[in-house]
């Protein structure tokens, strides 16, 4: 049977989630033109007040928010409560740029450890479990984030927080832990690692995982289902936003449930900013509409997804997102078929080798062609040529099953890749259009 | 029995090759034999050298990729039909040769390189017929 952590919530009708966020929305506008001068600037600037906001219909008349405004504004310009108001930040890794860091009042703390719940109560977690947190403890809100969930679900919680992969195990098996938060990449490690001490599924007591902050693939899930004999459930969430826990996966295993009574969700064409209908693949917007300490408002995650309201069987209500095929800053299109390098780094992390690829697309006859430079390992390397070759043949049929396209692979001596500013240029684009 | 081949990963452009017989050359390294086996954009050198540790070092430093592989160093008689019966003693103990290439060692002797399936069980079938095969130290000192 489908449990729910707050079933008048999770299974409200839609009329009653339409009217939430109605209300919410109103009040957040109201809250960020009031409090946080560069909200009302933008605003301003687009010729729109908080009277314009009558309800959710509404949010497309609002401006955008974007990675760089949260740049900008760093490190107070977008906090919209006194600081005295504020106990807590998190962070982002940085790795694109100035570190994005946002700020929680205790209620916003609150509401964001119940989506946590949520999830772990969709991944069938009760009281009764013992629930291992595997993502990283401190500035990302991985850990933060599914401790809080676990304590309000009421698991006995272990944080071991990443890393000292023995001592994982050693928790797992000791203490049965029956429920396993971390990433994907990490979770399929472990299992490896289980695999290679010779346990077998029925000897690892999990039965669930709860796995996000990265891309993986159903390949990928299907192989960590199998080696820790569990069910493994996506998350999905941004520091921005709060954490993980923006939308989570329930027993269907065909989306991520976003908690619409706290952020509403939209498709845009990522190119004019226009408002797509159900169902088209677009990037994926957010408005948060209960956070009081850091609201964003139409915020682009530059994550290309599909939203679909279609009824689901666990019985939820609040509409599903699909896993993100990638970002919308990053996207090739070759032969009509968008194609994200997230893609092309998941099948080899899949295959089981470093992602140290560079795609070249050209146009020869009129024709895209897509050539990948992969990077050849110590792991990858054989004397047998024939079975060098297969390698190489499996890396275009996994290709192939992930993009719909046929792509050269050509394997190159390790550091050839060009590298700028020590990262490694993923893509060049010789087209000439 | 077996004898230490080292394997290079090279890419199929003009120079990768010359990269890698600079290394060896710069660092004094005495090649025993040498082959190449190709496809259309990568390729394989097979390397029998008379310093195995060192030149494995030198080739990390380098940065190829390279690993080491068993291989059979068979001093073939100088006769007619030496290496058929080579083949035939093979053949019979059901083992699968992957590739082979041939050299000349001291005195006109010719040696063939194997790579087979089971090289333990290759190498104790050509002992028993009286077949001689080299050490790595033999090599080292031709």
């Amino acid at each position: 049977m489908e449990r729910y952590y707050q079933p008048e919530i999770e299974t409200a009708s839609r009329q009653q989630i339409k009217a939430w966020q109605d209300e919410r929305l109103v009040k957040q506008v109201r809250h960020v033109w009031d409090n946080v001068p560069y909200y009302r600037k933008m605003m301003e600037e687009a010729g729109v007040s908080p009277d314009h906001i009558q309800s959710s219909d509404d949010l497309h008349k609002l401006p955008f928010v974007s990675k760089a405004d949260l740049r900008e504004a760093y490190p107070y310009g977008l906090v919209a409560e006194p600081l005295e108001n504020c106990v807590r930040i998190q962070s982002t890794s940085g790795t694109t740029g100035k570190r994005v860091v946002a700020f929680y009042t205790q209620e916003d703390i609150d509401l964001w450890e119940d989506c946590c719940a949520r999830a772990i109560t969709a991944a069938g977690g009760t009281r009764e479990d013992v629930c291992q947190v595997s993502y990283g403890y401190g500035l990302f809100t991985g850990g933060p984030g599914l401790n809080g969930g676990s304590h309000k679900v009421g698991c006995l919680t272990i944080p071991t927080s990443s890393g000292n992969t023995q001592r994982q195990i050693m928790f797992i098996r000791d203490l049965n832990a029956t429920i396993l938060c971390c990433t994907p990449s990490y979770a399929a490690y472990l299992g490896e690692t289980m695999k290679e001490m010779g346990l077998t599924p029925d000897q690892i007591p999990l039965k669930a995982g709860i796995f996000g902050a990265e891309a993986w693939s159903e390949e990928m899930r299907r192989d960590i289902e199998k080696t820790m004999g569990i069910k493994a459930y996506d998350i999905y969430g941004l520091t921005e936003l709060s954490g993980p826990g923006v939308s989570f996966e329930c027993s269907a295993q065909t989306g991520m449930h976003i908690n619409e009574d706290h952020f509403i969700a939209e498709i845009i064409d990522p190119d004019t900013g226009e408002v797509l209908p159900e169902g088209t693949q677009g990037e994926l917007v957010f408005t948060s509409i209960t956070k009081k300490a850091f609201p964003l408002i139409r915020y682009r995650t530059r994550d290309i997804c599909t939203l679909t309201r279609e009824k689901c069987s666990c019985g939820r209500t609040h509409v599903k997102m699909t896993k993100p095929q990638g970002r919308s800053d990053d996207m090739l299109i070759i032969r009509g078929v968008n194609v994200f390098p997230s893609q092309i780094e998941t099948v080899l992390l899949n295959q089981g080798y470093p992602a140290n690829y560079q795609i070249i697309v050209d146009r020869v006859n009129n024709t895209d062609t897509l050539d990948i430079k992969v990077e050849m390992t110590p792991e990858m390397f054989t004397d047998n040529m024939g079975e060098v070759t297969k390698r190489q043949k499996d890396l275009v049929d996994a290709l192939r099953a992930m993009l719909g396209l046929t792509a050269k692979v050509l394997l190159v001596a390790p550091k050839s890749i060009t590298r700028r500013e020590g990262k490694a240029v993923r893509v060049i684009d010789n087209r000439k259009i | 029995m077996s004898v230490k081949q080292i394997s290079v990963f090279l890419e199929n452009q003009p120079g990768s090759l010359y990269g890698l017989t600079q290394v060896l050359a710069e660092n004094g390294i005495d090649l025993r034999a040498f082959s190449l086996a190709d496809t259309s954009d990568f390729g394989i050198a097979r390397l029998i050298v008379d310093d195995v540790y060192k030149t494995t070092t030198v080739l990390k430093d380098a940065g190829f990729i390279h690993n080491i592989t068993p291989v059979l160093a068979v001093a073939i008689p100088d006769v007619p039909g030496g290496q058929n019966q080579v083949l035939g003693i093979l053949m019979d103990e059901g083992v699968n040769v992957e590739y082979m290439y041939a050299f000349l060692g001291g005195d006109k002797e010719a040696y063939m390189v194997f790579r087979v399936t089971d090289t333990d069980k290759a190498a104790a079938a050509l002992t028993a017929k009286g077949i001689r095969l080299a050490e790595t130290e033999e090599l080292a000192g031709l």
